[in-house]
């Protein structure tokens, strides 16, 4: 049994690993295929790539539309969720399911819903109509993650505070924003990476301006490349950096 | 004005811009999809109509019909084996390894995660080719006579998919797992449990939930998935998303986009309400 375990553990880890790793050795493949053999090391891509001006401008664009639409969904959500944890209003349930439900939508049906909307009332595939849909997807994450974290406790506390006089704004931003802010800086880091990330509704949503994974998607067409392999890479390793910075400070404290 | 009803309205004040949020770019645009699955395509025009000729279509037609039985395969293929790689991995992390190497493992796990979800697809691409990483090894290895084509068929589709859900779903069932008091564990051997009687009547059971939980949420986000079997599934069988990208893209068929967009999440409302009572959906 304890011998099955490792072979197991390997056999799976091989697994999960096997396309990252290949991904990147082959980055740095000397040739114009990046499969088997390998042919020496070359920094070739990654020079082909930092040089690409669209893909620096997709990139530019990806950072702008996860920093904003996290923003606003953290910012939708904080307030929902002190809201809801405040008082028991009557429909209260209502209101947070019907803040949960666009959890349970694929992102494609989101997406073709708001392209018909936009193409009704006019707006054009833009990073703006790109940024709106992303708030739709991050809104309910946000508001799950803070109002589960607002507990009797904290409850008690933002009770206090307005009984000594705070105004509304006061107990939001002195109080109850500074107590939650483990959970408010998972929330916006979780949204800004399902942002940076997302795909679909991107590339329904956006057109000449584009995001990176649509700029990345229309890069596939070409077939295999080392230097989608760059992209590819790049992108892991600034993830990984800022996973790790995280861990180092955000996430310390609460961990062991 | 009473404390408590001063309270109330501004309880309602600080919830209204979400659902407001929600209401116009979430239910609008669903009503409106909604609306649009009952018009028709005539020409180039839209025109509205009220009647189920497109959901008639997509049962009576073979490739429409088809394509919600190769997403409902791929689906519960996918949703099954990843579940069973996933559940002995999550407990060797949990039971096996060493309290300080338990989290750098447990980070490993989930490494390809930080890789954007197009380019994970497309590195299965590159390992699954006629000349890539596996054909090249099981050739060399003398395994096999020559390569086989794996790239462009379902295998790899669901290949691609395993690897991502695997990886969810360890890390849901190894929170579950060590949220385990050790003590059901040990009050079993204390009564004469074989460890594989421990693991298959206690533990097994008491990670259900969180299981079920796992494979729901593996059921919803394959069956919607357009990018993998894009990627990896080539254009020999099409899943449902893929049906819809199609109907957009080929000649603006809204409505029948829509129609399948509403078929799309039927399934997923009906594979709801078939896990619900085992679903452990925390607080909210």
């Amino acid at each position: 049994m304890r011998y099955l375990s490792w072979v197991y553990l390997l056999a799976l880890f091989t697994f999960i690993l096997l396309p990252v790793v290949t991904l990147v050795v082959f980055s740095f493949q000397d040739g114009r295929l990046p499969v088997p053999p390998f042919k020496g090391v070359t920094f070739e891509w990654y020079a082909k790539v930092l040089s690409d001006r669209a893909m620096m401008e997709a990139l530019f664009n990806s950072l702008i539309v996860a920093l904003l639409s996290s923003l606003c969904a953290l910012t939708l959500g904080f307030l929902a969720a002190s809201g809801l944890a405040r008082v028991i209003l009557p429909g209260s349930a209502l209101m947070r399911g019907a803040l949960i439900a666009p959890m349970t939508v694929s992102y494609l049906i989101i997406a073709l819903g708001l392209l018909q909307m936009f193409n009704q009332i006019g707006l054009r595939p833009s990073l703006l109509a790109t940024g709106i849909g992303h708030v739709v997807i991050n809104l309910p994450l946000c508001f799950a993650i803070i109002y589960a974290a607002i507990g009797e406790h904290q409850k008690s506390a933002l009770k206090a505070a307005r009984d000594l006089g705070a105004r509304e704004w006061q107990v939001l931003w002195l109080v109850a924003a500074p107590m939650l802010m483990p959970s408010l800086a998972a929330a916006f880091f979780l949204a800004f990476t399902f942002s940076w990330d997302e795909f679909i509704i991107a590339f329904l949503l956006t057109r000449f301006d584009v995001t990176l994974p649509v700029e990345i998607w229309s890069m596939l067409r070409s077939g295999l490349s080392p230097e989608t392999n760059a992209v590819g890479s790049l992108v892991f390793l600034v993830s990984i950096a800022i996973v790790v910075v995280l861990e180092l400070t955000l996430f310390r404290k609460g961990s062991k | 004005m009473s404390i408590e009803a001063q309270e109330k309205r501004q309880g309602v004040a600080l919830v209204t811009p979400a659902l407001l949020w929600t209401l116009v770019f979430f239910a609008v645009p669903f009503g409106a999809m909604a609306l649009m699955s009952l018009a028709h395509l005539e020409g180039r025009e839209i025109v509205q109509g009220h009647d189920l000729g497109n959901y008639l279509r997509i049962f009576t037609d073979p490739s429409l019909r088809r394509g919600i039985f190769v997403s409902l395969e791929i689906t519960a293929t996918v949703t099954v084996i990843s579940v069973l790689l996933a559940w002995p991995l999550a407990w060797i992390i949990a039971t096996r390894v060493p309290q300080r190497w338990r989290r750098m493992v447990l980070l490993l796990a989930v490494l390809p995660f930080w890789t954007s979800y197009v380019v994970r697809s497309y590195s299965w691409a590159l390992v699954l080719g006629e000349k890539g990483v596996v054909m090249n090894a099981l050739v060399g290895l003398g395994l096999l006579a020559e390569p086989v084509q794996i790239m462009a068929t379902r295998a790899a589709t669901v290949t691609g998919f395993v690897h991502f859900f695997v990886m969810l779903l360890t890390l849901t069932i190894y929170s579950n797992l060590i949220q385990l008091s050790p003590n059901y564990a040990r009050a079993a051997q204390d009564l004469g449990a074989s460890q594989w009687q421990v693991i298959r009547l206690v533990i097994l059971p008491l990670t259900l939930p969180g299981v079920m939980t796992g494979a729901f949420l593996t059921f919803v986000l394959c069956i919607g998935d357009y990018i993998t079997p894009q990627i990896l599934g080539g254009n020999n069988e099409l899943t449902l998303p893929q049906l819809i990208m199609l109907q957009l893209g080929r000649r603006g068929d809204y409505p029948m986009a829509s129609a399948l967009s509403i078929v799309l999440m039927a399934i997923v409302t009906l594979a709801y309400a078939a896990s619900a009572r085992w679903l452990k959906m925390e607080r909210v």
